[in-house]
């Protein structure tokens, strides 16, 4: 029997693969990277491309397409951190703008600082509603 | 029959609102089995990178990402604030905003400075309106959360963090105990505590990099960061469904137990009725 090496492939969202392989075929950075059982320690971020997986005893294989993410691989064990979304530096930079732009447009009515009195007696007026609702609950009898 | 015809306009109208509140109790009964699952399936992923992240810390000692210094005084405090975007969940949000809100006091007490990122629009809408510094907020995220939306506004808050504008991060939601138990919590985001990273015992070794340590590790904590925000929202998808769903629930039991008692009212009104019409016949026969 052939030499299998544990791998997960899991996402932020969901895990996508987990179990024995014979090989995996990885888009590294620095080019494609094909990882055999007992594999040194090593650990790098991968492109947006297929992932590659050879099941033990079967002729075929597991494609798993990921948009980037993180290969972490240990003699025993490879792990692909994958991305979901399509990242990149200057797209993430293009969402923390937007983000911060909707925030400073936000912010214009802003007239005084934080007011907590006003806060507080906003959240009391909550508070006091659900117990009343609770008691309410507690004096109808079932 | 005096007022019976209110009474029976009153009794369709609560009996539609019970028909509304039991429905939205089904819908989210089904969204809530369905966020449970998506938080249980986020773990992994933050697991893993978690143990990579520790792996790195203890391999690397000479290379410090900002995330991992502690800086000595704190004099400006980030708040991450996950609040859903609709109500009629109970007291959910409300607990969550009283514990910030305290925390806020707190601080501001110790004269530190205090912007906030509310994600969902209950908290947008509250810390707009009393005045809170918003550095960064997301909104409208809906059922199913995609981690593409949080980059943006998390990324405001690491940026500001890693400039030095703010000095700690923090990350207010609310934690899932079970269906009828929802707690509010508050946890440190930023700066990351050794014991976050504690690494299971066992020989150290390095890894080979590609293409160089310093790029692999900060995206590595980036990912990190993103990730505990991303289950920090699912947990608190999860909470709000099913708070909702107890909310509703209580709702539709107080609809039941209103329409029976008008019922009840109602009877009573339609047999006084009979009876004043009955000794009314009597009095005028004898009458004759």
């Amino acid at each position: 029997m052939a030499m299998t090496v544990h791998v997960d492939v899991v996402s932020a969202e969901t895990a996508l693969f987990s179990g024995l392989a014979e090989v995996v075929v990885v888009p590294g950075e620095m080019g494609e990277l094909g990882i055999y059982p007992r594999h040194a320690p090593l650990i790098t971020r991968i492109k947006p491309g297929s992932v590659r997986i050879k099941l033990p005893n079967q002729n075929e294989e597991v494609l798993i397409y990921v948009s980037g993410g993180m290969l972490e691989v240990q003699p025993g064990m490879i792990t692909i951190l994958a991305d979901t979304a399509i990242r990149g530096a200057d797209l993430d930079e293009a969402r923390s703008l937007e983000a911060k732009r909707a925030a400073e447009e936000a912010m214009k009515n802003r007239t005084s600082d934080m007011d907590y009195a006003h806060a507080q007696s906003e959240l009391a007026e909550a508070v006091a509603q659900l117990h009343a609702i609770q008691k309410l609950r507690k004096q109808i009898p079932h | 029959m005096a007022g019976s015809k209110e009474i029976r306009t009153k009794i369709k109208s609560v009996e539609n609102t019970r028909k509304i509140t039991r429905a939205m109790e089904m819908v989210a009964a089904s969204k809530m089995r369905k966020a449970q699952e998506r938080m249980r399936a986020a773990r992994p992923y933050a697991e893993k990178i978690r143990q990579v992240a520790a792996h790195l810390s203890r391999a690397n000692p000479e290379y410090k990402h900002p995330f991992l210094v502690k800086r000595e005084a704190i004099k400006n405090i980030g708040v991450i604030i996950i609040t859903s975007d609709k109500g009629l969940c109970g007291g959910l949000n409300t607990n969550i905003l009283r514990m910030v809100v305290g925390r806020m006091k707190e601080w501001e007490g110790q004269g530190k400075g205090i912007s906030v990122c509310p994600i969902g629009n209950k908290g947008f809408g509250f810390m707009s309106r009393v005045g809170a510094r918003v550095k960064s907020h997301l909104t409208g995220l809906g059922d199913t959360p995609h981690i593409e939306k949080l980059i943006g506004a998390v990324k405001v808050m690491l940026d500001a963090y890693v400039a030095g504008e703010i000095d700690a991060i923090y990350i207010s939601y609310n934690h899932f105990i079970n269906t009828m138990k929802q707690e509010p919590r508050m946890d440190q985001l930023l700066p990351l505590s050794g014991e976050n990273l504690e690494a299971t015992n066992g020989p150290i070794w390095d890894y080979i990099y590609e293409p160089d340590a310093k790029v692999v590790v900060d995206q590595l904590l980036v990912r990190y960061m993103e990730s505990l925000v991303y289950n920090a929202v699912t947990e608190n998808q999860a909470s709000e469904q099913s708070a909702r769903m107890v909310a509703m629930k209580a709702a539709s039991d107080n609809a039941k137990s209103v329409i029976g008692e008008l019922k009840l009212i109602y009877n009573k009104a339609r047999q006084a009725a009979i009876t004043k019409e009955i000794s009314e016949i009597v009095g005028g026969a004898a009458a004759v």
